[in-house]
């Protein structure tokens, strides 16, 4: 068990390789990472369910304290780009 | 890569300038482990670049949230980060000063003249503060009326003065004018000193001197406190003779052009610029910060510098942890692409920052930012601050995001 958490703690914390990141998608991390704070990580979202979250963030169709004003920052074709490396990158389904 | 595009390559000049057979594809040099230095030495490692991180400090102390320790809400401990996840994931760590850059050669001379050669440099030095721009207030004068705008000791002596001071007294903060770090942050800590004379010193008052007539996320922090604290907060701006033009640290008073005031706790946020090694390398302008390119952070003053974080200017990203971060991660990927003489992409930015009004109330700005112009523009539409009549749980939401902000970026930069 102990061994365990050696080996997942490095790994855990270990950042991204962002070179093929999209536009915008290494921002995302900053708030999103890969463990659940009082702010979700996205792990357990799939790129569709993303990218449907931000369109709705976008179009005000669902309310959010902050996410509705950075959606709005991005069209629907660089979001669905976003959700799909995200998904590549094990930080979403 | 394709063969004919590397063959290409080998005779230009860029691919002639690499001396490469590093690591892998190119040695980068980091000054400055902060939020946006860390970030950038882990994401170029990541990628397989072999990365020398320059940093005197074994710790780092982080300046989000240290307005809750001056406030007496949180230790500084928590705001306290070591190297050791860098060091661990093979990133080389170099204890030191760099006092000089050459950027001719490529190389950095540290301060104990070692030197160390570089493709490509990415300068994440922060800011100094300019002890030359406010009369009477120099490093010795910090020890009387602390900036606080450095967090560490200075955070610990700003917070022991509030705690020495009797009830009855006045704080006063002296805010500078655009730009400089965190631009909402004077108004948080104003916010959260005011929150700790409430529930201490009730009988104290808290006066702001600004050099300006608008700040971040006004509308938000002025309602906010009316609705708390009443008439223990008032803030002079520009117009209303609020900017400061000389302190006298021994007496604790404020000079402005149209009187004097006097604390009994000051506290001087002085005028800022980029740190040292950004001025003395050569690039950073006149106004003592460091323009740069919008797609690829390179200074607009020397090739193959970066800057990024606090020091770099151009277009509307305000100088916070969460933008230096995710500059560093832009800054990163068009390095890397550069080095491997691909054309560098156009990246978009975001920034959120959240401050506190009191322990269970946040408010927070965001922007998405995008190359235009040569600058890095706000993209319309997008961004804003929260909303001017949201209710009491939205403000207690927004206080535990800022804290899962906190938790998550700082396991980013720092592990």
């Amino acid at each position: 068990m102990a061994l365990l958490f050696c080996l997942c703690g490095p790994a855990l914390a270990d950042p991204l390789d962002v070179s093929q990141s999209p536009p915008g998608a290494s921002a995302c991390l900053g708030c999103h990472g890969a463990t659940e704070t009082e702010l979700p990580s996205l792990k357990n979202l799939s790129a569709v369910e993303i990218e449907a979250g931000m369109d709705a963030f976008r179009t005000g169709a669902r309310e959010a304290t902050l996410m509705n004003r950075i959606a709005k920052g991005f069209t629907p074709e660089e979001t669905r780009a976003i959700a799909q490396w995200l998904a590549t990158q094990g930080r979403a389904k | 890569m394709s063969l004919t595009r590397r063959t290409l390559l080998a005779s230009s000049a860029a691919a002639l300038a690499a001396p490469a057979l590093a690591q892998t594809q190119g040695k980068v040099v980091v000054i400055g482990g902060g939020f946006g230095g860390a970030s950038a030495a882990r994401f170029l490692h990541k990628m397989g670049f072999d990365v020398t991180l320059i940093e005197p400090n074994a710790q780092y102390i982080s300046c989000p949230f240290s307005n809750a320790v001056i406030a007496g809400l949180r230790d500084l401990s928590q705001q306290t980060f070591t190297y050791a996840a860098l060091e661990r994931q093979g990133i080389r760590l170099v204890r030191q000063m760099a006092s000089k850059i050459d950027n001719s050669v490529r190389r950095v001379t540290l301060a104990d003249g070692v030197m160390i050669s570089y493709d490509r440099l990415v300068l994440a030095p922060g800011i100094d503060l300019n002890f030359e721009a406010l009369p009477g207030y120099d490093e010795a004068a910090s020890n009387l009326m602390p900036h606080a705008w450095k967090a560490g000791a200075q955070t610990l002596l700003l917070r022991q003065q509030l705690e020495a001071m009797s009830d009855g007294g006045t704080v006063i903060i002296s805010a500078p004018a655009n730009p400089f770090r965190c631009p909402p942050g004077p108004y948080e800590r104003a916010s959260l000193i005011a929150w700790y004379l409430k529930n201490h010193k009730p009988k104290s008052k808290l006066l702001i001197l600004d050099a300006k007539d608008a700040f971040s996320k006004q509308s938000l922090f002025t309602a906010a406190w009316k609705e708390i604290y009443g008439d223990r907060v008032e803030w002079i701006g520009l117009s209303g003779g609020g900017k400061v033009t000389e302190v006298k640290a021994k007496e604790k008073i404020f000079i402005t052009e149209f009187g004097e005031h006097k604390a009994d706790v000051g506290n001087v946020i002085p005028p800022q610029r980029a740190g040292k090694i950004a001025i003395s390398a050569g690039v950073a302008d006149q106004t003592g910060w460091c323009p740069i390119d919008p797609v690829t952070f390179e200074a607009k003053l020397a090739p193959n510098i970066h800057v990024i974080g606090d020091a770099c200017v151009g277009g509307g990203m305000p100088k916070s942890a969460f933008s230096a971060n995710a500059q560093a991660k832009a800054c990163a990927q068009a390095v890397a692409a550069l080095l491997r003489g691909d054309a560098p992409t156009e990246p978009k930015l975001v920034n959120t920052c959240y401050s506190l009004v009191k322990p269970d109330y946040g408010i927070s700005v965001a922007g998405v930012y995008a190359p235009a112009r040569g600058l890095l523009a706000d993209v319309q539409g997008a961004g804003g601050v929260s909303a001017a009549n949201a209710s009491a749980s939205v403000r207690a939401a927004e206080a535990q995001y800022a804290e899962g902000w906190y938790k998550t970026i700082t396991q980013e930069v720092f592990g």
